[in-house]
């Protein structure tokens, strides 16, 4: 198919120039796909736009495929859509201010982005965290990865065509909601860690729920695989589809369980420990399959290991502060600020300025999001804003991927793969 | 140079060794916050690249972005974020470009994954790469003539620079 055939069956409203340079890439990506017989009467050669607005797409991923017959011959994706620049926001404030943006980003798993930042901040500004603070973290950010990783499962089973597999894993996702709004206050977009600490400790209730979903989980989860795994229906739509090879996956830089999934044992938390992960007791599930079906069992047995992290911490949890106390470090705790002026005085000036790193200082952190490696890089230029902040989002460079390994698969098999490779576009779009 | 730094083994091995193959082109090494960052000329990009991934195992290349310095000579950076998975070893290189003409090699002959973030830092600072693949911008639309991260543009955005559906239905 060649681009004026396409230019003249398009008439594109908005961007003209945007979808002419979006067609021209397409025909020009090189392809090893060895094209059809022209003999062959099922051969019909479209180009397929699918998305923005597609509902399996996952939110507004759009996806431009040159098909021929039933049969992928190369893909282009067009993201941007969700863009709201959080990177230009970030620029102008302060980093505390910033913090209920990162929310928005992967809005799965907020408390995992959440702790990305305060990490990143604390790094380059010096701060120490309390041991009690960094068990929280670490309990929330795992609360965060089961999750994301339910959604995950219930939608990825749910494009491959069980629709009550999704109430099922939204039953137990209800759960973690509301262990966050007893945690933080807030069900969805928690905001709960701080820079230098966390918001609040955990209130009794709260342990009291976590625990008991840490008891109730594994239970579910053994059901889930009951399910699944010998599932010929769920086997069939997932074995050899979407396959990615070691070295391909190296080479195109895929991330979290698209990575692990593909053969490579590469984890943040072992890679580089932050928090407390050096000690807690845990594996890095790995596959050498680098299909569909493998980055399921890498995810499954993620969440799992996840309990076993949550129950660790639960066990270590030391008593002290949750937050440091330094007044030009960290914001006072409220007591202090309702009843004594210094206290008043630094929640304002934490509000007003915030916390400034030294001049020129400059530093990357990443920490293990459930999607893969989220890192957040700072320039400080001295002052309470960050001079560059740069957000490295784990959706993008799996979307990256997911460009390549679409090229060769039927195109049913398309949204089975999304699901598989799991992006959240708020994240990626930043 | 680097006896001044507190490097871990893998990362002192990696600046002995780029410093002792690229002499001249290593224009300074440091630290910062704990990172280890290496600037290096601009035209020696592909060379140390290759050097690093095929002699060194820096086979993974984490991220690439750009950096608005707002300065009169040399404003842009890019920053290639790259890990060594053997060693365990996480190294920042940086190159810098003027802001009239900004124009630096593509590092998707060496690694794949540089493509889209190579675009991104494009999209974002106008910064060109040459021998890209496929040179387009990635979150604003192609019809977009500005470069949003790039310090002088406006938080607010522009008004008019994109364009928008009208809010008044059409009648016929």
């Amino acid at each position: 198919m060649k681009l004026t055939d396409i230019q003249s069956k398009v008439h594109s409203t908005f961007f003209k120039e945007h979808q002419k340079k979006l067609y021209q890439s397409l025909e020009d990506k090189h392809t090893t796909i060895e094209e059809l017989d022209d003999g062959d009467p099922l051969t019909t050669k479209m180009v397929l736009n699918m998305g923005p607005q597609h509902p399996a797409t996952h939110g507004v991923l759009r996806l431009v495929l040159q098909l021929d017959g039933e049969t992928i011959e190369k893909t282009k994706i067009d993201i941007g859509y969700l863009h709201r620049g959080v990177e230009k926001i970030a620029e102008n404030k302060t980093y505390q201010e910033f913090m209920p943006y990162t929310d928005r980003m992967d809005y799965l798993s907020p408390y995992s982005n959440n702790v990305a930042l305060c990490t990143a901040v604390e790094k380059i500004a010096n701060v120490e965290v309390p041991e009690r603070a960094h068990y929280i973290r670490m309990i929330g950010c795992e609360l965060a990865r089961i999750s994301s990783h339910l959604l995950w499962l219930g939608t990825m089973v749910m494009d491959a065509g069980a629709i009550s597999f999704f109430i099922w894993t939204f039953k137990e996702r209800e759960k973690i909601y509301d262990i966050m709004d007893r945690i933080g206050g807030h069900r969805f977009t928690i905001s709960h860690a701080r820079i230098g600490g966390v918001a609040n400790d955990l209130t009794d209730e709260a342990m009291g729920s976590i625990k008991e979903f840490v008891e109730m989980f594994p239970k579910e989860l053994k059901d889930y695989h009951k399910l699944l795994d010998r599932n010929r229906i769920f086997f069939d739509r997932n074995e050899a589809v979407g396959v990615l090879k070691t070295e391909d996956a190296l080479q195109i830089g895929a991330t979290g369980p698209m990575l692990r999934g593909s053969g490579f044992a590469l984890d943040v938390r072992k890679f580089s420990p932050y928090a407390r992960y050096n000690e807690v007791e845990f594996e890095v599930p790995t596959r050498l399959e680098g299909d569909n079906l493998a980055r399921y069992y890498v995810r499954m047995e993620e969440m799992s290991e996840s309990i076993r992290i949550i129950k660790q911490c639960i066990d270590k949890l030391p008593k002290g502060p949750v937050r440091t106390d330094n007044a030009k470090q960290a914001y006072p705790s409220k007591d202090e600020v309702y009843y004594s002026m210094e206290g008043m005085i630094h929640d304002f000036m934490m509000t007003d300025t915030g916390i400034c790193p030294p001049e020129g200082a400059e530093c990357y952190h990443a920490v293990e999001s459930p999607k893969g490696e989220l890192g957040y890089y700072i320039q400080s230029d001295g002052t309470g804003h960050p001079w560059r902040l740069k957000i490295k989002a784990p959706s993008f460079t799996n979307l990256q991927v997911l460009e390549d390994i679409l090229d060769g698969e039927m195109v049913a098999d398309t949204v089975v793969i999304i699901g598989g490779v799991d992006p959240v576009l708020g994240e990626a779009d930043k | 140079m680097s006896n001044e730094l507190n490097l871990s083994e893998g990362l002192q091995k990696t600046i002995k060794n780029l410093t002792e193959t690229f002499p001249d082109k290593i224009i300074e090494v440091y630290q910062s916050s704990g990172d280890t960052f290496v600037r290096i000329e601009a035209d020696s990009l592909i060379d140390i690249c290759s050097h690093l991934k095929n002699e060194l195992h820096f086979i993974y290349l984490s991220d690439v972005f750009g950096i608005d310095r707002y300065t009169s000579d040399e404003r842009f950076e890019v920053v290639y974020n790259l890990l060594n998975l053997r060693d365990r070893v996480r190294l920042f290189l940086k190159i810098r470009c003027d802001e009239e003409n900004p124009e630096v090699d593509s590092a998707t002959p060496v690694w794949k994954a540089a493509s889209w973030n190579e675009r991104e830092v494009y999209d974002m600072f106008g910064i060109q790469f040459r021998n890209h693949p496929d040179h387009r911008r990635i979150f604003m639309p192609e019809d977009f003539e500005y470069y949003p991260l790039r310090k002088e543009f406006p938080l607010l955005g522009i008004p008019g620079s994109i364009e928008l559906p009208s809010t008044t239905p059409e009648t016929e």
